[in-house]
């Protein structure tokens, strides 16, 4: 069954003028509940804009995004805001976790603004922490903790407002070798365990590696999809 | 809410020095306003009481005509029925009768024009301060003959001083010119060096006894037990003798009724200047402080928080700032203004010009209560509004853009 759908996507930046650039120039996609996907492409291939306009980040200039029945593009500021909330699972690039807050509190702080009550919410927290292996480091701040820590504790938070899909926007460009090998196990664990649906863009070949299907961006257009 | 305003209270102190670097803003903004103001205050203060306490009393009753021209013929046309409606008025805590004449005083260094004030001085020390400000003799005690209290500047102009004798002349009722010597007993010094210069107390008695004026009052001067009781007195007092007419003191000298609700006025428009400044500053920083967070704010409207919580977020973390320094701000003030109220600060290097708008040359700041609160309220307000100017910039962020920032 297909989780997102995407009609004939357009982006287009400065559209008329003289640098005029076609991010996405007509992307028709599926992606179905459960698959573990790499979008991968050149710089400039359209990969994050694409990422983008699928997490409600981002309006297409034409086109449509479908996801679960519930087409996204026709939602407004704050519709999407909730859609996201309840919906969707973000992990970055650059982790952008809260610094203020712990392991814990940074995982629970999706589930705090979907209104779980406190009891839930720790309890969900610490499973996660748990499932990424981070159960020994629930109190420690991001600043005391490496980059491959705190892209286990995104990756926890992304998963903790059990999204329909978990949209990873190059989760190890900053991360090394070991740490990289970690992560990608426990995301393809939630995958494959929890049935957890992971869209990747990225570059990295140890990513693309582990994915079930790779899809190709040029130029804003699919060339292949494997 | 709770998570978000707990959030807003970890991101102060994220950065410690910008966040104290505005904390100390705002407690430098409130004391330097708070202190400035009570500087002010207690300058008005000083001088409304000082010229009350001299000279003008809280109330003061005279002939109608006597308002607009102090001639020795307007003086008071029913005294028993004033001196009775004074007496039986249960607000009236004390009062002076005097008869004032203009006149000439002169020396051998030179000749000025006075008003003298002939005064019962036992009545007189209850209405007035003068006999608390001598800088040198007594208050007519010792000379039993045409004895004069006279003001420092006027004895400096006369090269007069104690035991000295000066000639004081005047027109009688009959507009016969009177000469007679006095002798200096004491010499006074106010806080009005302009009233030193003109005013010269003599015995009522010797003045009646000269003049010919057979007990005539100019001028009544009463006190009541609080200021406070002032407006209320005058109306029935008015009524009480209606060939009179009756001031307050704000009538009286309505330049220094005017300088108190006027100062009222001031003072809020003194502290909005400040403040404004102060916005800015808080406007400043943290806008510095969304730019820096701006991969942070990007991420959290990102996975889904709304823009109320957004906003809420940035407007605690600026009223969390001003909470911390608006009370240090207002203790710091209150313990200044405090010390400084008793110790007074001195600005004799200033004291001739302070004296000639009758004010003393040791200010004694003062500072009601309530003031305090609301410029706490003021304070908070400007804070909360300043707040809105980067949280709206908050809002204005794509997040999808947001979160790449370095």
């Amino acid at each position: 069954m297909s989780i997102i759908t995407t009609k004939d996507l357009f982006k287009i930046y400065n559209a008329g003028s003289e640098i005029e650039v076609r991010a996405l120039n007509g992307v028709d996609l599926n992606i179905k509940e459960g698959e573990f996907t790499a979008i991968v492409g050149p710089s400039g291939s359209g990969k994050t804009t694409l990422l983008n306009i699928i997490g409600g980040l981002d309006q297409p200039t034409s086109g449509s995004v479908i996801i679960n029945e519930t087409e996204i593009t026709n939602l407004n500021a704050n519709q999407l805001i909730d859609f996201r909330l309840h919906n969707i699972g973000f992990v970055f690039q650059a982790y952008n976790l809260i610094p203020v807050l712990t392991a814990l509190e940074n995982v629970e702080f999706i589930m705090m603004m979907q209104g779980e009550p406190q009891d839930l919410r720790q309890k969900r927290a610490k499973e996660l922490l748990k499932a990424v292996g981070l159960e020994r480091e629930t109190n420690k701040r991001p600043n005391k903790m490496s980059g491959g820590q705190q892209q286990r504790v995104a990756v926890a938070r992304a998963l903790a407002s059990k999204p329909k899909f978990v949209l990873a926007d190059e989760p190890t460009a900053n991360l090394d070798s070991k740490s990289t090998a970690q992560l990608l196990d426990i995301m393809a664990n939630l995958n494959k365990e929890e049935g957890t649906t992971f869209i990747f863009s990225t570059h990295d070949q140890r990513v693309i590696d582990r994915a079930r299907r790779v899809i190709t961006l040029d130029d804003g257009k699919i060339i292949a999809d494997e | 809410m709770i998570q978000i305003i707990k959030i807003a209270w970890r991101n102060i102190w994220r950065n410690k020095l910008r966040s104290f670097v505005v904390i100390f803003s705002i407690v430098l903004g409130i004391w330097a306003g708070l202190f400035i103001m009570a500087l002010t205050l207690g300058l008005n203060e000083q001088r409304m009481n000082g010229a009350i306490n001299t000279y003008l009393s809280h109330i003061q009753i005279h002939n109608p005509d006597y308002i607009n021209d102090p001639n020795i013929k307007s003086y008071i046309s029913q005294p028993e029925q004033t001196l009775a409606a004074l007496r039986q008025n249960k607000n009236i805590k004390a009062f002076s009768e005097r008869t004032i004449v203009m006149g000439m005083v002169s020396s051998s260094k030179g000749a000025y024009g006075v008003r003298l004030m002939g005064i019962n001085p036992e009545q007189e020390k209850q209405v007035s301060d003068i006999h608390t400000l001598l800088t040198s003799g007594t208050y007519f005690t010792k000379f039993k003959r045409n004895p004069a209290v006279i003001g420092q500047k006027l004895a400096d102009k006369l090269g007069a001083k104690v035991r000295s004798k000066i000639v004081i002349s005047f027109q009688d009722l009959n507009n016969d010119i009177i000469s007679a010597a006095f002798r200096v007993e004491g010499i006074y010094k106010s806080s009005s060096s302009r009233y030193d210069e003109y005013n010269i107390f003599i015995k009522r008695d010797d003045l009646n006894r000269l003049g010919h004026l057979n007990g005539k009052i100019h001028e009544i001067a009463a006190i009541c037990p609080s200021i406070n009781q002032v407006d209320e007195v005058v109306k029935s007092l008015q009524v009480a003798i209606p060939d009179s007419k009756v001031q307050g003191w704000d009538e009286v000298a309505p330049e220094l009724g005017y300088a108190q609700e006027m100062m009222s006025s001031v003072i809020y428009i003194f502290m909005g200047i400040i403040l404004f400044a102060l916005a800015f500053g808080i406007v400043n920083t943290m806008l510095m402080a969304i730019l820096e967070r701006r991969r942070e704010l990007g991420m959290l409207m990102s996975v889904g928080m709304n823009k109320i919580k957004l906003f809420s977020m940035i407007v605690f973390e600026t009223i969390f700032l001003s909470s911390i320094a608006v009370p240090v701000g207002m203790l710091l003030s209150y313990l200044f203004i405090q010390y400084f109220a008793h110790k007074g600060i001195d600005l004799s290097v200033a004291a001739k010009g302070l004296e000639s708008l009758g004010i003393s040359a040791i200010i004694y700041p003062y500072m009601p209560g309530h003031y305090y609160f609301s410029i706490t309220l003021m304070t908070v307000l400007v804070a909360f509004l300043s707040s809105l100017v980067p949280a709206k910039k908050a809002l204005n962020l794509n997040p999808a853009e947001a979160v790449r920032s370095i």
